[in-house]
């Protein structure tokens, strides 16, 4: 009797916790949502980016990135390491067709001037032919939503964000597939450059409908990470 | 005086021809048949694949990232790290000039092909019991390799460490070659289980306590131990009460209701024991559920004070009953119970505090491939924080684990993943 009364008990609480409990990616992916914020729309820290609605192939290409060691965060490193890559894939997916309204940009934090941003802005619209500096938008979509399946949108990220990932490029910290097109870009940037850019993205609204961009057509550069890595 | 130098000279020799003894014995014998052509070249390269798997060599021959078995990888130790060598067939990079004799040599007796001694970080005192067929078998999968012309990269070892004089003392004290003896009392699974165990699946490197010159102390006791620099518990894999059938499920999916292996073994279950033929993985619990639980059990530690647990209790219900459950119940093929977990419950307590820290998942397998997350707290609950939360769980629900000290959490921060 003691026995059968202790095991209806315990179905009754297996019964109530799982009450708010759903057998779908969202539930399996609370991993991920509790830096990345609800449904991976950023997070209040200023720094973990938005994963909702980027491009599958681009947010995939990242995972296997993080644990395989080419792209460091201890974090995300040691998470995804007993993942296999068809896992990696449906947790792409699902992020992707996550459509989530962003928040309005952050203000323009004080230590970017008005000429800072001047800067960032051409940067990114027109890039400097001279220095054969692409700009922006000849890949990431002319509204900087992100193109295709694999290039990510550049709106709505912090600045911190935007900031350590240009300057990890820059340095070789953060790389991807031969020829890294990223990188030479990053590499031709000063620390200025770089600055003006993550400040100038940062404080730019969100279109209505940020969804990626048809893809451009031929990329400016050779981008190793694009062919055959999927 | 001239006696004494004579005799110190004497016992030098003696000393030098004793090392040279200790570490040549159970070499191969020079002009034994190894490798001779088998019938079905085929069916002895699969079956080696099959074995690399029971092994998880890619694992550690692979750099992150990089092309299967091009060597590389760094294994951080206490001593410095060292670097896994290239196993595909290049024959300057790799095995290519390598016969089958020098390739059991290695194995067997962990000596390299021009009979420099091999680092122990290559488990040679567990594969030096996988028998000469299948060592053959091993080579002969990796010369169907592609060959990778990586050159091998020089180990970072700290002196005296990076000397063949140290491992020569090193092997003379530790090192004791020889192959896998089927014990007659025992049925043929008992005993297959126990040649994988103490071989290809080289347990004890992680689940036997290593003594303070990186020696397993008891190399077929997988008493368990803390790995050095990861800081995961090992658990003890004696005296498990656990039925072989549950054993060889946890090991085939990752999971089994209300288990899952986490950490650096899901890790193992993904690249290993998941491909395993269900027969092994039976054989491999049969052996282990035949181990007698270690004499002495570590002493439970001290329950927390008033404070720390209400802290703790508070925590919990913020961050972890809407999936663990308000009485640590979990839910059944998602989320871990706590009430009663013994991986929540054990000592020292280096688990719990990892899985918070880094959150986990377990290992997706064909069994159980969209595994439910937990997200780390590393960026979220200060040492204090974290082990407020441990201290409650593992004092809850009729638990009785000792509190967990913040000093434990901070210490445990940051551990390597090589």
């Amino acid at each position: 009797m003691g026995a059968a009364i202790a095991g209806l008990w315990l179905a009754a609480t297996a019964a109530a916790a799982a009450a708010g409990f759903e057998d779908t990616m969202a539930q399996r992916l609370r991993a991920c949502t509790g830096c990345h914020g609800a449904d991976g729309r950023a997070a209040s820290d200023g720094y973990h980016p938005r994963i909702a609605g980027k491009p599958a192939g681009y947010l995939y290409r990242q995972l296997r990135a993080f644990r395989d060691g080419q792209r460091r965060y201890a974090l995300m490193g040691t998470l995804l390491a007993p993942l296999d890559d068809a896992y990696l894939r449906e947790i792409a997916a699902h992020f992707a067709t996550l459509e989530l309204p962003y928040p309005p940009p952050a203000p323009a934090p004080a230590r970017a001037d008005a000429a800072t941003l001047r800067r960032g802005a051409q940067l990114a619209r027109d890039g400097d032919p001279a220095r054969q500096i692409p700009a922006c938008t000849s890949c990431h979509g002319n509204q900087l939503t992100g193109a295709g399946d694999d290039l990510p949108g550049l709106l709505g990220l912090p600045v911190d964000y935007l900031n350590a990932q240009l300057g990890a490029w820059r340095t070789g910290a953060r790389q991807a597939a031969a020829p890294d097109c990223m990188a030479q870009i990053a590499r031709q940037l000063s620390a200025e450059e770089v600055s003006a850019l993550a400040h100038w993205l940062a404080a730019q609204p969100v279109p209505g409908t940020p969804r990626p961009a048809a893809p451009a057509g031929p990329l400016p550069l050779r981008c190793g990470g694009l062919d055959g890595a999927k | 005086m001239k006696r004494l130098f004579a005799a110190l000279a004497l016992l030098l020799v003696a000393a030098a021809a004793a090392l040279a003894w200790l570490n040549l014995r159970g070499d191969p014998p020079a002009d034994v048949a190894a490798g001779a052509a088998p019938a079905d070249e085929a069916a002895l390269r699969e079956r080696g694949a099959y074995l690399a798997r029971a092994g998880n060599c890619q694992d550690c021959h692979t750099p992150r990232g990089g092309l299967p078995y091009s060597g590389g990888r760094g294994i951080p130790t206490p001593f410095g790290t060292v670097y896994s060598s290239n196993l595909t067939p290049d024959p300057q990079a790799g095995l290519g000039a390598w016969t089958a004799l020098d390739f059991r040599r290695a194995l067997h007796n962990g000596r390299s092909r021009d009979g420099r001694m091999l680092y122990p970080a290559f488990p040679y005192d567990a594969t030096t019991r996988i028998s000469e067929a299948d060592a053959d078998a091993l080579f002969a999968y990796l010369r169907s390799l592609p060959a990778v012309a990586r050159p091998n990269r020089p180990h970072a070892l700290r002196f005296p460490y990076d000397t063949q004089l140290a491992l020569a003392v090193w092997r003379a004290l530790y090192f004791r070659p020889g192959r896998f003896v089927p014990d007659a009392a025992q049925p043929a699974a008992w005993n297959r289980g126990a040649y994988l165990v103490q071989g290809l699946g080289h347990c004890a490197a992680c689940h036997a306590e290593r003594n303070a010159l990186g020696a397993s102390r008891d190399p077929l006791g997988l008493g368990g131990g803390l790995m050095p620099l990861q800081n995961w518990l090992a658990p003890a894999l004696t005296g498990r009460s656990a039925s072989a059938d549950r054993l060889a499920a946890l090991l085939k999916d990752g999971v089994a209701e209300g288990a899952a292996l986490l950490g650096p073994m899901a890790e193992v279950v993904l690249h290993s024991t998941q491909h395993l033929q269900p027969a092994d993985l039976q054989a491999m619990a049969v052996y282990l559920q035949s181990l007698p639980a270690a004499a002495d059990p570590p002493a439970a530690g001290k329950p927390p004070g008033a404070a720390q647990r209400a802290r703790g209790e508070k925590l919990y219900e913020t961050h972890c009953a809407d999936c663990h459950g308000a009485q640590g119940q979990g839910v059944p093929g998602a989320y871990l119970p706590l009430a009663g977990n013994p991986g929540a419950l054990q000592d020292p307590p280096a688990n719990p505090v990892q899985v918070v820290l880094g959150g986990a998942f377990a290992a997706s397998t064909a069994g159980h491939p969209r595994p439910f997350g937990m997200p780390p707290f590393a960026t979220e609950l200060s040492d204090e924080e974290i082990a407020a939360v441990l201290s409650y769980v593992r004092d809850a629900w009729g638990n009785r684990a000792g509190a967990v000290q913040a000093l434990d959490v901070q210490r445990w921060r940051g551990s390597v993943r090589p």
